[in-house]
């Protein structure tokens, strides 16, 4: 284990857990942001340049900051006296916590995890554009056509209907 | 060099953690950004085993990252429509207070 990966790893797993746990949920935002610079720094470190940079343009440039206008419209940033946890959040932490458990002993008792580092591979950002323009080119074309939807159904949802305006 | 194996620890605590977010928090906002986190956590791992693998000339693991993130960005944008509508409708986006159609 490198250093770097342990920076990037911690990174990651503190702003998670702090996005889920803060009870400002601007601030909750700004480590979500923390958690997914920690995830870029993880994919360019597995040599995913191109996937680095859209997680960073997508996620921190526009999911992020969509969850911020959710808050503001929502007046999320008036904080509540009451409990940020639902009544039943003891049941749920042992579930994640059993998840976690099961994943950890399959991952250590599995053989696919002890491949040794290939060499490293050439995913140049014009290889990727080829592939999609080429083999990928119908899975393409479907997530155009499911952006454009949800889209549309996104504007279609959260516009106020005639009555409310009145 | 990292082994795969501490890529995919990580990878299960992301999404460990995440799956804690949604069922635990009260605020609608919130349970998303667990959602969003679960997602990611399948992105590294995508990339982990592509990166591992044994035929990673082949691009898929990058592809099948790159399809994720869209479909995760469509999921977000929809997911906050529905909040907002919602917010509207209740004046609230506390889960809780939202069981008008608990049986």
């Amino acid at each position: 284990m490198t250093f770097s990966f342990f920076i990037l790893g911690v990174l990651t797993i503190l702003g998670a857990a702090a996005a889920l746990t803060l009870r400002n949920l601007v601030h909750c935002v700004l480590a979500l942001m923390l958690a997914f610079v920690g995830l870029a720094g993880l994919f360019l470190q597995l040599d995913a340049q191109f996937i680095g940079f859209a997680q960073i343009l997508v996620y921190i440039g526009a999911v992020a900051i969509l969850v911020v206008f959710a808050i503001l419209l929502t007046r999320g940033t008036e904080i509540t006296s009451q409990s940020i946890v639902s009544p039943s959040w003891v049941i749920s932490g042992i579930v994640a916590a059993a998840v976690f458990g099961v994943l950890a002993w399959t991952i250590y008792s599995s053989v696919a995890s002890r491949h040794p580092l290939p060499a490293q591979p050439e995913a140049t950002v014009k290889q990727i554009g080829d592939a999609l323009m080429s083999r990928f080119a119908l899975p393409l074309e479907v997530i155009g056509l499911l952006l454009t939807a949800a889209l549309v159904g996104a504007v279609t949802i959260a516009m106020r209907d005639k009555q409310e305006m009145k | 060099m990292t082994s795969l194996t501490s890529y995919l620890l990580v990878s299960s605590l992301l999404f460990s953690i995440g799956l804690a977010g949604a069922l635990t928090r009260r605020n609608a906002i919130l349970v998303l950004v667990g959602i969003e986190l679960m997602l990611n956590a399948a992105n590294l791992n995508f990339i982990a085993f592509w990166r591992y693998g044994s035929h990673p000339q082949a691009l898929t693991g990058i592809m099948f990252a790159i399809f994720s993130i869209g479909v995760a960005a469509a999921e977000a944008a929809v997911g906050l429509a529905l909040i907002i509508s919602i917010y509207r409708h209740y004046k609230t986006t506390n889960l809780d207070q939202i069981d008008s159609m608990r049986g």
